[in-house]
């Protein structure tokens, strides 16, 4: 799915289409075109972008502060930074090792490997929280073992790192795996045969040049690590304040018809997606 | 024979693919396979009558009809946006781009709360249509927001990249030959972004028949009028009735994998195409 995520690309300036009639249309299908597109960029992306922080500000700065100053969202908070701990360097070692092997080298079923990889963007989240139920849950696979050491992995916090884990698990491996072919082996080749071992290779002339890529895949992978919400939400069990994340404490306020301050905790997850927005075009910019 | 050598000189091979099959099949593979394991242990009787009761055909009609329709009307929309950024260049043309990634960046739960805010009977948009009798949100009209919201930049992230390798003198030798701009444009642009559009149009499809965050805040989750497929899966294993779930699970993995299929062979067909379309012979 490599559509997913954009990629890092470089533009051709839109000037061209305009100095040849071959590929320039007339000004009222211009206007119409554009029109249409900014109306449904406006109604689509731009009004729920504002709606947010306007409804969680509806009642005031105060009703905003202690909602988001509230010990639940606290909790909240932090579970969902530990989550994204976990799961963004797991996810990262993963990316670069996939990334290595298929890249570096040819193998049978390579292709195979890499639509495996890209398993967890085509399953639903419910589906994603489902499975680790039916492993780790008290009627599945390892249930009556882990409740004999009285290990709780579902509705508890392991539960939603390993949710967490899976519903990111493509994400750096997306981004390294075709910069990394694009870039080929000659560099690493020379290094190696002028005598570096494998580790130093990787860290002196692989990793400087994928810097760009890996970041971008963490900020994608960390919008979408603090930001799931069907796969948590199956394996959470939503006690307030011990398995809430950010996402799901916005829930638990919204069924409890505190809209404002629904709002004003979903306004922190929003101002991450703009900070994630930020950091890409910021990338792009570098790597252009 | 490049990668000949790479084979030989680079080390690491075993280490890296190693771990890379490791961690895949702990992470993904094995709990994946819990699904169909589980459900391969019901009795045929028990699935059958789970995966067609009434209440779950008609939440696979909702899911499949308002996905489909999210993903038609994003394939145009995203067609004219991917189009303008091109294209065009007008003000506010960079926030645009990088705003198209919201859907990408911005929480489903936050997405789906505040789709429903604005598009409820007092909301800034619902309160529009609220005086002609239309109800959006809590009716099949607002999954289908919600799902052309989430939807949107797979559509105009696939065609964008496309429409800009695409090689000019395509488009100036069919006028040169005499064609309207509008001829170029549907026999000569058109077919060259078909790959790229039934791409775009699947990532959607496929990332709508799944979606659950946002959708279940707007649906009003009425049963045999407004319950997506995800959302019985989650009611069932509320009522701790974990066989049920996982029957509707396989169904909903059966269409996932389908669809993952159909869209690697999209895009292989759109990779095939791309030397020939950006001008690889012509340049």
């Amino acid at each position: 799915m490599s559509g997913m995520v954009g990629g890092i690309q470089a533009y051709r300036g839109s000037e061209v289409y305009e100095l040849s009639p071959a590929t320039r249309e007339p000004q009222w299908a211009r206007l119409t075109i554009l029109g249409l597109s900014l109306l449904f960029f406006a109604i689509f992306l731009l009004m729920p972008l504002l709606a947010v922080f306007v409804e969680a500000l509806r009642k005031g700065w105060e009703v905003y502060w202690q909602a988001i100053t509230n010990p639940d969202t606290g909790a909240a908070i932090r579970l969902t930074l530990l989550a994204a701990a976990i799961a963004i360097p797991l996810n990262v070692v993963f990316g670069v090792a996939a990334a290595w092997c298929i890249s570096k080298f040819e193998f049978r079923g390579k292709q195979l490997l890499i639509t495996l990889i890209d398993l967890p963007f085509s399953v639903s989240p419910v589906v994603a929280g489902l499975v680790y139920v039916l492993v780790f849950g008290a009627h599945g696979w390892l249930g009556e073992w882990l409740s004999e050491h009285n290990i709780k992995i579902i509705f508890a916090v392991p539960g939603i790192v390993l949710a967490t884990i899976f519903v990111t698990f493509p994400f750096v491996a997306r981004e390294l795996i075709p910069l990394m072919q694009a870039q080929g082996t000659d560099a690493e080749e020379a290094a190696v045969s002028l005598g570096a071992s494998g580790w130093q290779t990787f860290w002196r002339v692989t990793l400087p040049s994928i810097k760009w890529g890996l970041l971008y895949g963490v900020i994608l992978c960390n919008a979408r690590a603090m930001g799931e919400f069907g796969a948590v939400s199956v394996v959470s069990g939503h006690l307030r304040g011990q398995t809430t994340t950010l996402p799901l404490h916005v829930e638990i306020l919204y069924n409890e018809y505190q809209f404002a301050a629904a709002f004003a905790v979903a306004s922190l997850l929003a101002l991450l997606a703009l900070v994630t927005l930020g950091i890409k075009l910021f990338i792009e910019w570098r790597s252009a | 024979m490049a990668q000949a050598v790479g084979k030989r000189v680079l080390p690491g091979f075993g280490l890296s693919v190693g771990y890379t099959l490791v961690y895949l099949s702990l992470i993904v593979l094995i709990p994946l396979s819990a699904v169909f394991i589980s459900a391969a242990s019901m009795q045929w009787n028990e699935f059958w009558q789970v995966v067609s009761s009434p209440q779950v055909v008609s939440s696979y009609r909702v899911s499949f009809l308002t996905s489909l329709l999210a993903a038609l009307i994003n394939s145009l929309f995203g067609l004219l946006i991917a189009w303008s950024l091109v294209r065009y260049n007008f003000f506010g043309k960079r926030l645009v781009d990088a705003l198209i990634d919201l859907p990408f960046a911005l929480p489903t739960a936050v997405a789906g709360i505040t789709l429903s805010a604005l598009y409820a009977k007092n909301g800034w948009i619902g309160s529009l249509f609220a005086p002609f009798g239309i109800k959006i949100a809590f009716t099949p009209l607002g999954i289908l927001i919600a799902l052309i919201f989430i939807g949107l930049p797979f559509v105009v992230r696939t065609i964008q990249p496309v429409l800009q390798e695409l090689s000019l003198e395509f488009e100036e030798a069919a006028a040169t030959l005499g064609a309207t701009r509008w001829q170029a444009f549907s026999r000569v642009v058109l077919p060259a972004l078909l790959p790229a559009m039934l791409t775009g149009f699947a990532l959607a499809f496929a990332r709508a028949v799944g979606e659950y965050g946002s959708v279940i805040f707007i649906a009003g989750n009425v049963p045999m009028v407004s319950e997506i497929t995800p959302l019985l899966i989650i009611t069932r294993l509320e009522q701790f009735d974990v066989a049920g779930a996982t029957a509707i699970a396989t169904v909903m993995l059966v269409v996932s994998f389908s669809l993952l299929l159909i869209i690697n062979g999209l895009q292989h067909w759109a990779g095939s195409r791309k030397r020939y379309l950006t001008g690889g012979d012509f340049a």
